[in-house]
């Protein structure tokens, strides 16, 4: 009898040594602070619950990143972080609010737009809690983030997830889905409300165009494009031909679905004056048939196994030895917003938005993101803001 | 937010009832299986994951 439960209590004390482990593992990952040294563009920093107080107090009250330029334009708002497993859009924003400077008009970034899906990896999926880009002075941590809310933050899921307002029943966990929940709620969920500020700000600021950036699958048809609403369609048209043409890469432009619902590209061009554009660039590492999940694959892009599927015709984006590093995705990002502004200010004189200071595709490629990361130590405290 | 108080004296329930298994599983096959099972509630529990 005594020898059983001798035994009982050692297994016991391994599991909890086990569960301690991962406890710390995934406290960390929630609690880590990834710091943005501010470009000297920034002219602001703001929180979203300056436009929805409902979400003041959460986790998800993330900061919105000023960038006025002293000649008045349009507004353009940039959000990173709507899938947070996508880092390559995350990045993109870190290298906008770090170098970006406004001549004319004004640039919102949000580099965590749901933040509390920054704070969590897929459960069960035995991901990497965080990844690290290297940079001139050291090494700078991000944390990786799921595609959903994290539970900790909104739970349970119900059964069957009814969008609001179009009552479409979407996937159950998408309730949890920033981009199935737009336009949001002001009485919803976390996830809702977040989307509901989010609403508030673009109206409330005039905003002519809402960037969403994304990275997906390869075995996903929405790939390497820029997905337009009607209001939209003709600048994402330009934009995917001037892209083709001169920056080295090329984007398709393809059409927001009507009936399709809660998605930023729909949403937010149906119910405010903004025209709402979602750019997808290809990460591998979602990829269903991928092999070993962690970092390296995650900022490498680099896997036998999809290499494979697309010898079979399963992918929807080529796939090669040399895969899709994390430099490639973010350069497509930031060649796309400067092309899709440069083309607005063109066509609207009086709503330009004039930016310096962001590397172009090739740029990026040849410099590496860290390059484009500044040393939070070295920086003026009053400049460091944390996501 | 009442539901989800409810889960997680929902969760805490279920954890008991796999702790008062496993003091009476008499196999150590089933023992490492209800603490592997316990893990995803106590982890929930105390709102790491
Ligand atoms: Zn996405």
């Amino acid at each position: 009898m005594s020898w059983l439960y001798l035994r009982k209590f050692t297994l016991i004390a391994l599991g909890l040594v086990l569960m301690v482990f991962a406890g710390v593992s995934f406290f960390e990952s929630r609690h880590l602070k990834e710091p943005v040294v501010l470009s000297r563009g920034v002219t602001q920093v703001k929180k979203l619950s300056a436009y929805f107080p409902g979400v003041k107090g959460t986790i998800s009250d993330s900061n919105i990143y000023v960038l006025e330029g002293a000649k008045p334009g349009g507004t353009i708002l940039i959000l990173g972080g709507t899938h947070p497993e996508e880092p390559g859009s995350r990045l993109t924003t870190w290298i906008l609010t770090e170098n970006a400077v406004a001549d004319q008009g004004r640039v919102f970034v949000i580099n965590s737009a749901n933040r509390s899906a920054t704070t969590v990896t897929r459960l069960g999926g035995g991901y990497p809690p965080d990844f690290t880009i290297h940079t001139k002075w050291g090494e700078q941590k991000f944390r990786m983030g799921d595609r959903w809310s994290n539970p900790l933050d909104q739970w349970p899921d119900p059964e069957a997830y009814i969008h609001y307002p179009s009552r479409q029943e979407l996937a159950y966990v998408d309730i949890r889905n920033l981009n199935r929940a737009f336009p949001g709620r002001a009485n919803g969920t976390l996830t809702e409300k977040t989307c509901y500020a989010l609403i508030q700000l673009i109206q409330k600021e005039k905003v002519d165009i809402v960037i969403d950036l994304h990275e997906a699958e390869l075995q996903y048809p929405v790939i390497s494009t820029i997905v337009a609403h009607e209001k939209g369609q003709n600048l994402a048209a330009m934009a995917s031909m001037m892209i083709s043409g001169t920056e080295g890469f090329s984007i398709g432009m393809e059409y927001s679905p009507p009936a399709l619902h809660g998605l930023s590209h729909r949403e937010i061009g149906d119910h405010t004056q903004a025209i709402s554009l979602l750019l997808e660039a290809p990460e591998p590492f979602l990829d269903a048939t991928r092999g070993r999940t962690d970092r390296r694959l995650l900022l490498e892009g680099k896997d036998e196994f999809v290499v494979k599927a697309g010898k079979h015709g399963l992918l929807f984006e080529k796939m090669d030895e040399n895969g899709w590093p994390i430099e490639v995705r973010v350069g497509r990002h930031c060649s796309t917003i400067l092309q899709i502004l440069e083309l607005w200010s063109e066509e609207n004189p009086e709503k330009s938005v004039i930016v310096k200071g962001v590397p172009r595709y090739a740029e990026v490629i040849e410099k590496g993101i860290g390059n484009f990361l500044h040393d939070p130590a070295k920086a003026d405290p009053k400049r460091v803001y944390y996501e | 937010m009442i539901i989800t108080i409810l889960y997680y004296v929902l969760t805490a329930y279920i954890a008991f009832l796999i702790v008062w298994n496993l003091l009476k599983r008499k196999k150590w096959q089933e023992e490492i299986l209800y603490i592997i099972i316990l893990m995803p509630f106590l982890l929930r529990l105390f709102r790491l994951k």
